[in-house]
């Protein structure tokens, strides 16, 4: 068995003439938390729709479970999801169906167990995540935080190889990020899976994950343990990790001279 | 100044041309859609519990509008008739012309109408914002098919509901006209039954009214559901495609009740 659950190998994608990656090659090592990190805007959820086999890449592959994502049919690239889990950024709850609903969606859709069954597996998925007692609730009675927690138990339901997080912190209030850590570590290892988590945030990422990819002007522009990146020299990783203002990622959008600009009265 | 209005023709040109290609492209996008939501049906027919709740929104949260209307219709139409018809004595021909007017053309014609307003717009505002919030690309992603889960349920509640609407429609402005012609202006109870039993055909008015309302059923319901499925992702977006759900659903119907009236009329 290859040690590896998902490759990237020099995939490239890009819509509407522009590149968004450029040759970007990755591995995901089986057990492990792996960040892909990276500007708003560098294309990282992208990369998370390319190993789910929702766009298609313009050159090279993505390889899950050795298998190459593109060249799947509608069948093949179902049967690889099935291994997936995915937290989008919002939640993306259904917001017509309860807590409980929610969590026996992909039970329902993809099992024949027994009414009981499902019953058993969704309070343990909720319970696993603090939320069994919210089972009863609408998506629209939840905090951001708890929608996110739900969403994970969804992701979760089937007992997926690989988890996929979508900015699994973005909007929550501390304690919440606090809670969403702890979980996917927890998780990760409890299931034996492998998270890939898709972020910008510095503080909470280089606390629990294994490798961190970044990604820059659609390359991957470092890579490492986080210690190694800590402790980097390259400017954009110590612009990122410091969260400096200015550095190789400019402040300004690219424009034309200030002065002649505000001189003139066209625009 | 001669290139100046050159250079307006050819903007216009390219104006209409792109407006064509633009046209000519959403048609075979619908069609599309169309076809999987086909090829879909099976899979969705399984769970019919889920076309049968669709029927619930889309029928039944519309009658109270379509039935007062009708009521309004058919009393209006009983004004109408019986002042137009006792200028020639006729007036005990008010049940035919009420009875007439309804199946033949004002219920089919009305119910669709009303229906896109209705249930048309909450369908594709519902699936523009299940799209808006990455709802439908959780589905994807859980390896369930938005097409056969969500599409294809409401298509069918959407087509079975119109023709019974469109019945009751013409039931109800009957006995809207009735109250009219009987009761208020005095015309003779027998008079208005039996002629409307005598003159209305079975196949020709009453099944050519179901037949209509079906198509109508199928060109309003998949309007709504392709403006929700193709509609940007944004509150602009969503706001649009609901405003061009009643629009090009009553362009529709109206188009489509003058192909099908000349066909039925010819035969």
């Amino acid at each position: 068995m290859n040690s590896n659950i998902v490759e990237i190998d020099n995939l490239s994608f890009g819509y509407k003439g522009r590149m968004l990656h450029q040759g970007i090659n990755m591995v995901f090592p089986r057990g492990k938390v792996v960040a892909i990190m990276g500007g708003s805007g560098s294309g990282k959820t992208t990369l998370l729709r390319l190993i789910g086999g929702q766009i298609k890449p313009s050159k090279g592959e993505v390889r899950v479970d050795g298998q190459v994502v593109h060249k799947q049919d509608r069948e093949g690239i179902y049967k690889l999801r099935r291994k997936m889990g995915m937290l989008f950024q919002h939640g993306a709850l259904f917001t017509d169906l309860s807590v409980f609903e929610n969590v026996a969606f992909p039970m329902r859709e993809h099992t024949d167990l027994p009414e009981s069954m499902i019953r058993d597996l969704v309070l343990m998925k909720l319970n696993a995540v603090g939320l069994r007692g919210a089972y009863k609730l609408m998506p629209t009675e939840l905090s951001g935080g708890m929608a996110r927690r739900v969403a994970i138990a969804r992701a979760i339901a089937l007992d997926p190889n690989i988890i996929m997080y979508d900015e699994p912190f973005a909007g929550l209030d501390p304690i919440s990020m606090g809670v969403v850590c702890d979980l996917i570590r927890t998780l990760n290892d409890a299931l034996g899976a492998t998270s890939i988590i898709v972020t910008h945030d510095v503080e909470e990422t280089f606390r629990f994950a294994d490798y961190i990819y970044f990604v820059a002007n659609g390359v991957v522009a470092a890579e490492g343990t986080p210690e190694e990146l800590r402790n980097s020299n390259l400017p954009f990783v110590h612009q990122f990790v410091f969260g400096e203002k200015d550095g190789p990622v400019p402040f300004h959008y690219a424009a034309g001279d200030y002065a002649s600009e505000m001189l003139g009265s066209d625009l | 100044m001669k290139s100046g209005i050159l250079v307006a023709l050819v903007r216009g040109f390219r104006m209409v041309g792109r407006r064509c290609i633009d046209g000519i492209w959403r048609l075979g996008a619908g069609m599309r859609l169309f076809w999987l939501t086909l090829i879909s049906s099976g899979e969705s027919f399984r769970r019919f519990h889920l076309t049968i709740r669709e029927v619930y929104f889309t029928g039944v949260m519309s009658l109270i509008i379509i039935l007062v209307s009708a009521f309004f219709v058919g009393m209006v139409l009983g004004l109408q008739g019986y002042h137009t018809l006792q200028k020639y004595g006729s007036s005990e021909a008010i049940g035919v012309l009420v009875a007439l007017a309804l199946v033949r053309e004002l219920g089919p014609v009305v119910t669709a109408l009303l229906f896109a307003g209705r249930a048309g717009t909450a369908i594709t505002a519902e699936i523009g914002l299940m799209k808006a919030t990455e709802q439908l690309s959780a589905m994807e992603m859980m390896a369930v098919s938005p097409i056969a889960r969500v599409v294809a349920p409401r298509f069918w509640a959407g087509v079975i509901a119109m023709p019974i609407l469109a019945a009751l429609f013409s039931m109800v402005g009957i006995l809207g006209g009735y109250l009219v012609a009987v009761p208020l202006i005095g015309v003779d109870a027998g008079a208005f039954w039996s002629q409307m039993q005598a003159s209305v055909d079975w196949q020709h008015d009453i099944l050519n009214g179901v037949i209509k309302s079906v198509v109508f059923g199928v060109a309003c319901t998949m309007i709504a559901l392709f403006e929700g499925y193709d509609a940007p992702p944004t509150a602009e977006g969503v706001s649009r495609a609901t405003t061009r759900t009643v629009v090009t659903s009553s362009l529709a119907v109206l188009g489509l009740d003058f192909i099908l009236t000349s066909f039925m009329l010819s035969v």
